[in-house]
């Protein structure tokens, strides 16, 4: 495998592009792996990577329906923060954080975080103070770079937005998270593939699980489309389906309900806009970055119904856009390119899972909510580890499926126990 | 290419002549010419740059597919970059200009880039710029943030303005039973069909005329089809939409059309909106959306001068433009022959090379006649020429292997590959296109909504057999059965050719020209796995372009197809996404923007207060008074004043906006005893009663007070912010989970104007106003109480002693339009008695010092324990919440609890927000935090309400630290009971 | 847009409804056991396919119905209102 350097991608345009090999291999399943990870998106790929890296398992096999990262790992918005605040939650994304800020050296694949500053609009006196409340338990929390910022300092860094007369909703600040920003998913998704590929993880791709076979409270082998695998442990990461799985292990509850989220990116465009802006005010929601290549990307809220299906709506467009408009007001002749959707899973208090279930070798990971990507590299650390220790780690200790049970929240919004509104 | 004006012929419009700007220099064109034909007659070669390389580039179609001429219109605010000149329609006055380019397109100093091309690979930027070159040291972030910003600096295209785009956008709704995309012989055939069967339909066309591929032809006999077939259609009622883009099928037969209005005219109208974006819902949607002709990935097939061929026949027919004097025209099918034909007898030299080693004599003699040379098995090799094309080096297949032969000058080079049906609209909803060997393309598959394809996105190739299928189109639409019609039409089948290259040589061939994606591009992602087709296009961002894959998509699959030694279908085919064509966000925004964003919501008593000097503040959707400054007051002196005058004597406070929910029926009170946790089943009539509502979780959802007017007439009031919700979730709990309650719930927020008239000098300000103003003696109205009364003038009254201020306070309700009436009454018996008008500011000082919770603690994550209000949960009955609310971590004692905060150095102040720490430990996530704060004119110093865990009891006397590191410094603070001021609630009932 | 037959005002828009949650749920008694409660209000099937869903006809009638609908391809198969009573004097009117 030819390292990835300036050098070798001088040397390659020297002699021809001749040295670069598949990024990963297209093995055939084995009958037997350690451990086997239902999901070949970016939650699942990192857990195969931190088992082989972190806890010396090597023989471990990635199952993907289609081809990797073809799910939501494709269809974010690519914004990387921490600004959670939930005891748990708070840690876990400071962790997560700072993996991803080595992500590139780690995985020698330039994924592309830009620290860029992640910006949130503020409009009231009361939504500057709950804000602050929040920025200050990350100070506090091992977050340095957070501030809150004045409309003066706001306009002078992003001049562009709606600072008119006719603004419904006038800013009055801002609260700012410097070391977030944004990250190339493909290259996420890539890296982890070909780092866990390296340290001898199989990617199977075009792997359907048809079946998981268990005897009493164990699982004991899964069925696929490309043959019958046993193993000894089994890692669900498939968000978005998670229930479908959990159906197949022979479970019928979990607290989670799939809905779709939409994602748009405009046309390439110079350099409009170097930070991440994000907008929640009056029932809207919006946030938007401008890529390297020059798309303008953006998003808003849920489509507000369940679906699994993987296709948007006019409404939510509309709804986008406007706020859009009304953000950035210079966006009216930006044209649209592409909207998407993608299906998340979307849990009770609008936190995730990380944890065991009531089938000994069968380990969870799911219940991401909008937060999946931000999340990868903790997630695949904390998931590998629970599955090589068989124990979670105290970060996630909470993130189980009895918090409920025992009346802990993880709520970040306070929205209560509908899944629809922890977006 | 040296392209001339015609003198005679086209579509244009001669006695019309236009002048425009192209890169600050005046041009002229004429109506009816695009920007791409009027640039093209006036010798403009070089009109756009590419992505990576900056290579120059010209005209490549005629259509939405354009990768090369690429511009920016208009200037200013009206700027519009990555506009692609072949559909741009010319008008008097049109300002367009290069971009990606500097100083202009003609001589982009950018192009030295294509000099390091070779390092420039598919993907190479996810090798490298991690790091200090060459080997990638270092760590974190910052390296690859300097390099970020030179590449985005070269990235992106055209330049958007930072100005508020001035234009307005009209969002329309329609429904029709038979939607028709695209105006060629098929879809104006099913139009037609449809209409005559009495069906109401839309015929939308992205072009400005209508026709299709008929307006690219000079036949009598297409002119004449195209004219009976619009003529029968006005006819027949089919409303006819040009300028209009059909860009997505949604679900349910919901299509998104972006109908251009003014974009086209010299003078735009005041009174009519730039673009409208329409919501149709269509019974069934036919698409005729044509098809698109494909080009070959050879050496320097970007060269400015190198066309689609069918491209040319549009400019020729229907712009009187010749594209070239000396063309090379190279194929590998039926379609360009007539093409070749009509530009030799309008005048230019023409050679065609066809790959297929034989055509029908029909073809020959057709050429012989119009005195084009023909030569076989040839296909080009290599474009000459720089800035445009001078040459063309043609090869020969030999077995598996291409060899070189002869060169042939040229100044127009024609490619035509075959043609690619538009499927897009239809796999938006998922349908997967189908390869088709013979005729080298995907052809749509059954859609199982009523969607079908007609014409040439079905495969039809010629005029009689797309008339035909548009009928049967229109026939399956509606529901009849039909006959299949079999794709294709050509004479002699075509050859399928995707690349032509000598084997091992490295060149630059382009497959996605915008993005700059080369044929080596495609098979380095190969070589490096990225063999599915959603692999390719990301890695490689095959058809991200903006012509989103119009132009390379299926030379990129063949490519890889041929890599992987697999068939096309093997490959795949990407899910294309909306919208066809990229849609200005300001249409899809329409008028709901800056002060029309979201409703706002005003008080019947708004303007009243306007009147009297209040400075609004947003409340959820609302605007409500936050102060009344006097003169030269601030925010603070104003609040403050307030808030003393309410205590002092009296002061008057808009309530409208507190949701009010009117619960009747015989079960009223057993239903308000479910949803509130508090008793309610004994509430007499005549009185009111504060409660708490849990949601099912057990955590607090809203508050508010609800009155008992008589025996089954409740009015309920909710918070501001809750009164939706609310409301949703008693029909909720009524229609789904208590059918059996006998109890009806209307919402009546708008149908009541409120005050809360509060302070010691209330009731005498309040008896003046009142016909009998004995009514509200302590004695008829005592605490709590409630009555129906009348204020002078007649103005029944609803009026409530209830207390949020702490101070004897009642709140007043009249219908809605006899609020300014009320305000002017209990203003005019205010003011002499010193009284005051307050707004949401002085509000939350008189309910901090009160220790009173509102949304700030009620935050979704507090239980009613939390909130020191446990004492309202009944232990007596159950209630929504009540079992949840009993889950262990809910119960423990160190939970966070409401407290009053007092600065240790009363000179002190704190903020809302700031964190509770003790002194000693000023990390984590500390004891507790601050929700809100205020100077306390009655306790003369700041005071705060927050949470802190464990409460009072467990801080009272100990030091605790406040820390707002994100504003200020920390500040020493001791914890107090909540109830700050008055602690008895003596004064309310004064 | 998804299309949704109201049985009272007829074929409207979804953006004129909310959606509310899986229409199977039963509700326990306020006096039940909490871990019924737990069931209720935390555990969801969340069905791939065809689900009983609740909606209301927010922007509308604002009756809350219990719509039959594929949760993959958004296809409705029936709407009737959730109130039985309602229900039921639909059927005598037809």
């Amino acid at each position: 495998m030819t390292r990835f350097s300036a050098w070798n991608v001088f040397w390659n345009g020297v002699t021809g592009q001749k040295g670069w090999s598949r990024q990963w291999r297209d093995p055939e399943p084995k009958p037997r792996y350690d451990v086997v990870i239902i999901g070949g998106g970016l939650h699942g790929l990192a857990t195969a990577y931190y088992l082989a890296k972190n806890h010396g398992i090597r023989n471990i096999a990635v199952l993907e329906k289609g081809w990797i990262g073809g799910g939501n790992a494709g269809r974010n918005t690519t914004i990387v923060r921490s600004n959670y605040t939930q005891p748990g939650n708070r840690e876990f994304y400071e962790n997560s954080l700072n993996l991803w800020e080595e992500l590139s050296h780690e995985l020698n694949y330039n994924v592309m975080f830009s620290q860029r500053s992640h910006i949130t609009l503020l409009h009231s006196p009361g939504a500057v103070d709950a804000t602050a409340r929040n920025y200050n338990t990350m100070r506090l929390t091992g977050n340095a770079d957070v501030e809150i910022w004045s409309l003066e300092q706001l306009q002078e860094a992003v001049p562009h937005l709606n600072y008119g007369a006719d603004a419904r909703f006038p800013i009055m600040g801002a609260a700012v998270h410097k070391r977030a920003g944004t990250a190339r998913h493909d290259a996420v998704i890539w890296g982890y593939a070909r780092a866990a590929d390296q340290l001898g993880v199989d990617i199977i791709q075009n792997c359907e699980v048809t079946a998981i076979l268990r005897d009493g409270d164990k699982v004991t082998a899964i069925e696929t489309s490309r043959g019958k695998i046993t193993t000894d442990k089994v890692g669900l990461a498939v968000a978005g389906n998670s229930s479908r799985l959990w159906n197949m292990a022979g479970m019928r509850h979990l607290p989670i309900e799939s809905h779709k989220l939409q994602a748009f990116v405009s046309e390439p465009l110079k350099p409009l806009l170097d930070q991440v802006v994000v907008f929640g005010m009056g029932g809207a929601h919006f946030y938007i970055s401008q890529s390297d290549k020059g798309g303008m990307v953006f998003g808003g809220d849920l489509d507000w119904y369940k679906s699994y299906a993987q296709k948007g709506n006019l409404p939510i467009v509309q709804d986008v856009a406007e706020a859009a408009m009304s953000v950035m007001p210079c966006l009216g002749r930006v044209r649209l390119l592409r909207h998407w959707s993608g299906v998340v899973d979307m849990s009770m208090d609008g936190s995730h899972f990380i944890c065991k279930t009531p089938v000994d070798n069968l380990y969870l990971n799911a219940g991401w909510n909008y937060g999946g990507f931000k999340a990868t590299p903790a997630s695949g650390t904390y998931f590998a580890d629970l599955i090589a220790n068989d124990r979670p780690d105290k970060v996630i200790a909470n993130h189980d499926l009895k918090r409920f049970e025992r009346g802990l929240q993880l709520d970040e919004r306070g929205a209560g126990p509908d899944p629809k509104l922890h977006g | 290419m040296s392209a001339t004006r015609l003198n005679t012929g086209g579509r244009i419009d001669r006695s019309q002549p236009l002048s425009f700007t192209w890169d600050g220099r005046s041009y002229r064109g004429f109506a009816g010419d695009t920007l791409a034909s009027a640039l093209m007659a006036n010798g403009e070669v070089v009109l756009g740059r590419s992505f990576k390389y900056h290579r120059p580039r010209g005209i490549m179609s005629a259509g939405v597919e354009e990768s090369g001429a690429i511009v920016t219109l208009g200037t200013g605010n009206r700027a519009e970059p990555n506009t692609k000149a072949t559909i741009a329609e010319l008008y008097d006055g049109l300002v367009a200009s290069g971009q990606n380019a500097w100083p202009n397109v003609r001589n982009d100093v950018g192009a030295s880039l294509g000099l390091f091309g070779r390092f420039f690979s598919a993907g190479f930027y996810y090798k490298t710029f991690m790091g200090l070159p060459p080997f990638e040291w270092g760590r974190g972030t910052g390296l690859w943030m300097q390099y970020e910003k030179i590449i985005r600096k070269a990235a992106g295209m055209g330049e958007a303005s930072r100005q508020a785009d001035p234009d307005c956008y009209d969002h329309v709704h329609a429904f029709c039973d038979v939607l028709v995309v695209g105006s060629g012989p098929a879809g104006m055939s099913a139009a037609l069909q449809a209409a005559q069967q009495g069906k109401d339909v839309i015929l939308v066309e992205q072009d400005f005329d209508l026709g299709g591929d008929l307006l690219n032809r000079s036949d009598p006999k297409s002119n004449a089809i195209r004219a009976e077939l619009i003529a029968a259609l006005t006819a027949a009622g089919v409303r006819i939409m040009t300028r209009t883009t059909a860009f997505g099928l949604y679900d349910y037969g919901t299509a998104g059309l972006l109908e251009r209005v003014t974009d086209h005219l010299a003078v735009k109208p005041d009174h009519a909106p730039r673009q409208r974006f329409w919501t149709v819902r269509a019974a069934a949607t036919i698409l005729a959306t044509g098809a698109l002709e494909r080009t070959v990935a050879f050496e320097n097939n970007d060269r400015p001068g190198v066309m689609t061929a069918n491209a040319t026949r549009s400019y020729l027919n229907r712009y009187g433009v010749l594209p070239g004097q000396n063309i090379v025209l190279s194929t590998n099918n039926d379609s360009a022959y007539d093409t070749a034909g009509e530009l030799a007898r309008a005048g230019a030299k023409v050679s065609l090379v066809d790959l297929r080693e034989a055509i029908g004599a029909d073809l020959s003699e057709q050429m012989n006649a119009a005195g084009v040379t023909v030569q076989t098995g040839l296909a080009p090799l290599k474009a000459l020429g720089g800035k445009a094309v001078t040459g063309v080096q043609l090869a020969r297949l030999q077995g598996d292997t291409w060899v070189a032969v002869e060169t042939l000058p040229c100044d127009l080079l024609l490619v035509s590959a075959g043609w690619s049906p538009v499927v897009n609209l239809l796999s938006h909803r998922g349908g997967k296109p189908i390869w088709d060997q013979d005729l080298s393309c995907f052809l749509p598959a059954p859609c199982a909504e009523n969607v079908t394809m007609a014409g040439a996105a079905a495969g039809h190739w010629s005029t009689e057999h797309c008339t035909a299928s548009g009928i049967a189109a229109a026939n399956l639409a509606m529901g009849q059965k039909v006959g299949a019609i079999a794709p294709g039409g050509w004479n002699t089948p075509i050859k399928p050719l995707y690349e032509v290259r000598l084997s091992g040589q490295k060149t630059k061939s382009f497959v996605d020209p915008q993005h700059d994606v080369t044929s080596s591009d495609i098979r380095l992602a190969h070589q490096e796995g990225f063999v599915s087709v959603e692999h390719l296009k990301r890695y490689t961002t095959l058809g991200m372009a903006t012509d989103q894959g119009k132009m390379g998509n299926i030379i990129g699959l063949a490519l890889m197809a041929e890599a992987l030694g697999k068939d096309i279908p093997a490959v795949g085919t990407t899910r294309f996404r909306p919208p066809y064509t990229p849609v200005a966000i300001g249409a899809l925004a329409g008028r709901n923007t800056g002060s029309h964003f979201k409703t706002l919501r005003r008080t019947p008593l708004h303007d009243w207060n306007l009147r009297h000097g209040a400075t609004m503040t947003d409340a959820g959707l609302w605007h409500r008074p936050w102060y009344f400054a006097r003169r030269g007051e601030s925010l603070s002196e104003a609040y403050i004043r307030e808030a003393t005058t309410v205590r002092e004597s009296l002061g008057i406070c808009d309530v409208s906006s507190l949701g009010k929910i009117a619960v009747q029926g015989p079960d009223a009170s057993e239903f308000l005893n479910r949803i509130y946790s508090n008793a309610f089943a004994k509430l007499a009539v005549g009185k009111a009663r504060y409660g708490i509502m849990l949601r099912d979780d057990g955590m607090v959802m809203d508050d508010g007070t609800t009155w008992r007017l008589s025996q089954n007439d409740f009015l309920l009031t909710t918070t501001t912010t809750g009164a939706g919700k609310v409301m949703v979730w008693l029909e909720e709990l009524l229609q789904l989970r208590w059918p059996e309650l006998r109890v009806h719930v209307s919402s009546v927020s708008d149908q009541w104007a409120g005050v809360s008239v509060a302070g010691p000098k209330t009731r005498a300000a309040i008896a003046a106003c009142l016909e009998d103003p004995e009514a509200i003696s302590a004695e008829n109205l005592p605490f709590m109480g409630v009555m129906e009364s009348r204020l002078r003038g007649g103005i029944k009254c609803l009026i409530a002693r209830i207390s949020f201020s702490g101070e004897l306070a009642y709140e007043i309700y009249v219908p809605a339009d006899l609020g300014e009436a009320m305000m002017d009454q209990l203003w005019a018996a205010s003011e002499p008695l010193g009284g005051c008008l307050y707004g949401l500011e002085a509000l939350g000082t008189l309910r901090i010092e009160k220790g009173h919770v509102t949304g700030a603690e009620l935050d979704g994550r507090v239980t009613i324990d939390d909130a020191g209000l446990g004492k309202m949960a009944s232990t007596k009955k159950p209630f929504i919440g009540s079992a949840l609310r009993q889950r262990p971590e809910l119960e423990r004692e160190d939970r966070p609890q409401l407290v009053g905060i007092f600065p240790k150095d009363h000179s002190d102040s704190f903020n809302g927000g700031a964190l509770l720490c003790k002194p000693d430990e000023i990390s984590g996530f500390g004891e507790g935090w601050i929700t809100a704060v205020t100077h306390s004119p009655a306790l003369g110093h700041w005071i705060g309400i927050g949470y802190i865990s464990g409460g009072h009891d467990a801080w009272q006397g100990k030091s605790v630290t406040a820390t707002d590191p994100v504003r200020k410094g920390d500040v020493m603070v001791e914890i107090v009971s909540p109830h700050m001021f008055d602690p008895k609630g003596e004064r309310m009932h004064g | 847009m998804i299309r949704i037959p109201c049985p009272f005002c007829g074929t409207r828009d979804h953006s004129e409804f909310a959606y509310g949650g899986d229409g199977a749920i039963i509700y326990p008694d306020l006096d039940a056991p909490m871990q019924d409660w737990h069931d209720a209000v935390f555990q969801r099937e969340n069905i791939c396919g065809r689900q009983v869903e609740t909606w209301q006809h927010v922007n509308g009638c604002r009756m809350w119905l219990l719509v039959e609908r594929d949760t993959m391809t958004h296809e409705i198969y029936s709407v009737r209102p959730a109130h039985p009573d309602m229900a039921q004097a639909l059927e005598v009117t037809a």
